[in-house]
């Protein structure tokens, strides 16, 4: 018998699939992972510690930098959050401006997505067709807020910066040329026999399995679980739209990518509805107090995010800072099945299935 | 040529043939320059970007700056690498995929060498660069770089074997292993052309070159995204652009075997247009060839590495045999 | 509540003016009353305004709450889902377990329970095992730090029923530690770690407890509020 040894391999910090700056100490035995054990906190900036010291109105551009892939999702966690706490109405043109952006974000962070996914299974050109698509909607934000990545748009009671001239004509323009996109890509990607090979029956996990590592978003759909916090505990004005939640089966990393682009194109379809039912004029700004004192109390509200469930759970004292805040983040909840769904695998698989949870570094250290 | 190669040795003789050796050389240099150029270029207008642009004319200097950058680099070799295998891997990996080209005709008269057993000359030579390649991963002390020697040396033993066997289903057909022959008996118009009564041959033919090539799809030894370029990633500066080099003459060697095995070599496509000097049709069907190579790799994700065996020995190499067995009868009935 | 804020609102912004001009004239915090110069005489009466009506808003608001406090709330429409959850815990777990039950309003009137540290891994594998509560979805772990006690916070539901609870768990800040639920939830593993490496909170039953955001040689709990970070230099 020849003498086998097992290897221990450092995947990442630095590694172009790592999404981020993020480590994996794998045991390698030949090609195949006995055991993974993700290492992270790399990233760490103490946004929890910081908010402390803060005003709520001061801590929104932390949330921008949270998972800076989707940052108009997280403000709206913390605005929604202090809102509640302190029962705050928001305008009607605000909420329709909220919507609209949260709803492009979730079709730019499932474009990053899809783009960097497709890199690391190998092909190269999806990459820059997602990104060139994602232009677009960062130069309608670009118009809107003045920030390409990092908006800071949100605010207590309502939006910053109202929408300029003929700005929702170009958010119904953007709305069909991505539909014919979407078609593109299909025809592209999603039918490729070597790419179906690579993601079907990979990273498979059950419901039950799903539920009790309290997973979120398409990583919870895809294994027949119909949650989508848009439908089941509506917030902002989700209820007046129409549109479909995609639920998988399987549960393996095909049924993932289904149903994130899926996600995709319902998107498009509230962005449609939104548009028409814009309202002409309006405040952009609720009637807020100049300093935000929340009373006493707590409160956690959970939104969805591209990723799962962001939340975000606040202590209050009665006074302008928070006394504590934390942030439920979608991608360090999510990424705790990656050691269970490794063991067994091949170091290919790890790559894919990695992809295939789609987490952002600074969401998972926070 | 030929008759250069009938006279007898002597100094004058070997200064001839240096001569044209080197003219080879260069011309396969200029090759692999305008080949990377072009391939960014194609990759990137398939990608809606403008591949390089800046550097000289229209970008076209653009690979003789990249070369010029990496043989100013600072030349590293890790501590505790393996010293006399890690500076003769890159020279095991380019030295046969230069001394094939030997044995290719470009024309009915430009040929560097006439072997009778041409198709396996090249077979036997471009083995010889796995082995560099496994030295190299082995040698760098890095496990990144042994798993994607490993994995290198799983893949192209098992691609060399449908490779070699989907041409002999030509060598019957020609009745000889000599690459002259084997384009001669092709004259006479596209319908000639190997690659009709041998597509199965031809399709096994160039999944396996792809293959051979370490091109996308089948790139698992320097999959970017999993291992991080694989067996060259403690290569830096002119070490590593040989390991770049041998794959781009690889890329010529191979293109240049595929033009004379399967689509008629000089041959013109139909024959009325024979006054056209045959090294333009050659040039032609290679450069197509070579353009065929860069749009997958645009265009195809990689496949995973047990996939990639599977394929190989389960699909490619009965494909290959079956292709010999039809070959075989339709020449008994036929005859 | 609107009118409060409108009022709020008048004599902050004069009081916002008055701190303006008195920052142009390079003065710092309080106001004119400090000021002998006759100049500011405007600037005098102006602030002097401003305090009668922050004086006035006071009055009115004392007033309003006074009047709050004569009217009993109604009864919150989660009340009985609170009742019935205290219940069956004291039924199934212990009649000790539950120390306080509240609903908090603010939140969407979620019924909260203090659950005793001692009975709280049996209260949990009680929650999620139940045939009527079947809270099987952890959404959420929080440590907070109260200058006095510790408390970690966990917000259930139920996938089936949809239902929400909040659950608190307090334990002291001198040997914090909390029973891990883990075992009842995976979900609870990276989130206790964070926890632990944060606030220093021990959870007994955990199986891989160490620390996850900061380095592994890190001394000191970060979110505590008494954190004193370690700087070499000072």
């Amino acid at each position: 018998m020849i003498r086998t040894e097992e290897l221990v391999l450092n995947v990442g910090p630095q590694h172009p699939s790592t999404h981020g700056v993020f480590r994996v100490i794998v045991k390698l035995d030949g090609e195949v992972i006995t055991e993974a054990i993700p290492v992270m906190g790399y990233l760490h900036r103490g946004t929890e510690k910081l908010a402390e010291d803060l005003s709520f109105t001061q801590i929104i551009p932390y949330t921008d930098r949270l998972d800076y892939v989707s940052a108009m999702t997280n403000n709206y966690a913390l605005v929604n959050a202090v809102e509640k706490l302190m029962s705050i109405e928001v305008p009607e043109r605000a909420q329709f401006l909220r919507l609209i952006v949260m709803e492009l974000q979730r079709i730019a962070s499932h474009l990053v997505w899809w783009g960097t996914y497709l890199l690391d299974i190998g092909a190269m050109s999806p990459f820059l067709f997602g990104f060139r698509d994602r232009e677009m909607i960062i130069n309608l934000f670009n118009e809107l807020c003045g920030a390409r990545l990092t908006y800071n748009y949100m605010r207590v009671g309502g939006v910053k910066w109202d929408a300029p001239e003929g700005w929702i004509d170009k958010v119904r323009q953007f709305v069909s040329y991505m539909k014919e996109k979407l078609e593109e890509y299909h025809s592209l990607v999603s039918g490729n026999e070597i790419f179906l090979a690579r993601i079907k029956g990979v990273g498979k996990y059950d419901a039950e399995t799903a539920i009790n590592y309290g997973l979120s978003g398409a990583n919870l759909r895809c294994t027949g679980v119909k949650r989508d916090l848009r439908k089941d505990e509506p917030y902002c004005i989700y209820d007046r739209f129409e549109f479909d939640v995609p639920v998988g089966t399987n549960g393996d990393c095909y049924d993932r990518y289904v149903i994130r682009m899926e996600e995709i194109r319902q998107s498009l379809r509230i962005l449609e509805q939104a548009v028409e039912q814009f309202p002409e004029g309006g405040e952009i700004m609720g009637k807020v107090p100049r300093v935000l004192r929340p009373p006493v109390g707590e409160v956690y509200a959970g939104i969805e995010s591209p990723r799962g469930e962001i939340g975000c759970y606040i202590v209050s004292n009665g006074k302008d800072k928070p006394y504590r805040l934390k942030f439920r983040r979608p991608s360090f909840v999510n990424l705790q099945i990656l050691p269970k769904l490794l063991v067994g695998e091949t170091m290919t698989n790890l790559v894919t299935i990695l992809g295939g949870i789609d987490i952002v570094v600074g969401e998972v250290d926070a | 040529m030929h008759d250069l190669l009938q006279r007898e040795m002597s100094l004058s003789l070997f200064g001839i043939f240096t001569f044209w050796a080197v003219v080879m050389l260069v011309i396969v240099l200029g090759f692999v320059t305008y080949a990377i150029y072009f391939e960014r270029k194609i990759l990137g207008w398939m990608q809606s970007r403008i591949g390089p642009n800046r550097v000289g004319p229209l970008g076209l200097l653009q690979t003789v700056a990249d070369i010029l950058k990496l043989l100013m680099k600072e030349d590293t070799i890790p501590r505790k690498a393996d010293r006399p295998f890690f500076i003769l891997a890159p020279i095991i990996v380019y030295v046969p995929s230069f001394a094939v080209i030997a044995t290719i005709p470009f024309a009915e008269n430009l040929y560097n060498a006439n072997l009778n057993v041409g198709i396996l000359y090249y077979a036997a030579l471009s083995s010889i660069s796995t082995i560099g390649i496994v030295l190299g991963g082995w040698a760098s002390n890095n496990k990144y770089a042994l798993l994607g020697g490993m994995r290198s040396a799983a893949q192209m033993i098992s691609y060399e074997i449908p490779l070699v066997i989907s041409v002999v289903g030509i060598v019957m057909m020609s009745g000889s292993l000599n690459l002259h022959t084997i384009v001669s008996q092709q004259t006479g118009g596209f319908w000639n052309w190997n690659f009709l009564p041998q597509i199965v041959g031809f399709a096994v033919f160039i999944v396996a070159a792809i293959s051979e090539l370490n091109r996308t799809p089948f790139d698992l030894p320097e999959a970017e995204s999993e291992l991080v370029a694989g067996y060259h990633v403690e290569y830096s500066g002119f070490r590593f652009a040989f390991f770049m080099l041998a794959e781009y003459v690889y890329v010529f060697a191979l293109s240049a075997l595929a033009t004379v095995l399967f689509l008629g070599g000089w041959d013109a496509p139909l024959p009325f247009l024979d006054f056209i000097p045959g090294i333009f049709w050659f040039i032609l069907k290679f450069a197509f060839f070579v353009f065929f190579l860069i749009w997958i790799r645009g265009t195809l994700p990689r496949v995973r590495i047990d996939q990639l065996m599977g394929l190989g020995w389960k699909v490619l190499l009965p494909l290959a045999l079956v292709n010999i067995i039809i070959t075989a009868v339709y020449m008994e009935i036929v005859k | 509540m609107s009118e409060e804020n409108k009022e709020q609102k008048a004599p902050e912004a004069a009081s916002e003016t008055t701190e303006q001009t008195s920052a142009q004239t390079g003065e710092g915090s309080t106001p004119a009353t400090e000021k002998k110069v006759p100049d500011n005489t405007d600037r005098e009466a102006k602030a002097q305004r401003a305090a009668e009506a922050r004086a006035r808003a006071a009055a009115a608001r004392a007033k309003k709450a006074g009047e709050d406090n004569n009217e009993p709330k109604p009864p919150s429409p989660k009340q009985p889902l609170l009742d019935r959850l205290v219940q069956l815990i004291k039924e199934n777990v212990s009649e000790a377990a539950v120390e306080e039950a509240a609903i908090n309003e603010l939140d969407g009137h979620l019924p909260t329970v203090v659950v005793k540290n001692e009975y709280w891994f049996q209260c949990a594998q009680f929650l999620r095992d139940s045939e009527e509560l079947r809270l099987n979805y952890l959404r959420n772990v929080s440590g907070v730090d109260y200058e006095t006690h510790m408390e970690v916070v966990y917000h259930l539901q139920s996938l089936d029923t949809k239902q929400n609870y909040c659950v608190k768990v307090r334990t002291n800040r001198e040997q914090p530690s909390v029973p891990s639920v883990t075992p009842v939830w995976a979900t609870a593993n990276w989130n206790e770690r964070e926890i632990y490496d944060l606030f220093g909170i021990d959870f007994p039953g955990h199986p891989d407890l160490r620390r996850i955001m900061m380095p592994d040689d890190w001394v000191g709990h970060p979110l505590r509020k008494d954190y004193v970070p370690f700087d070499p230099e000072v």
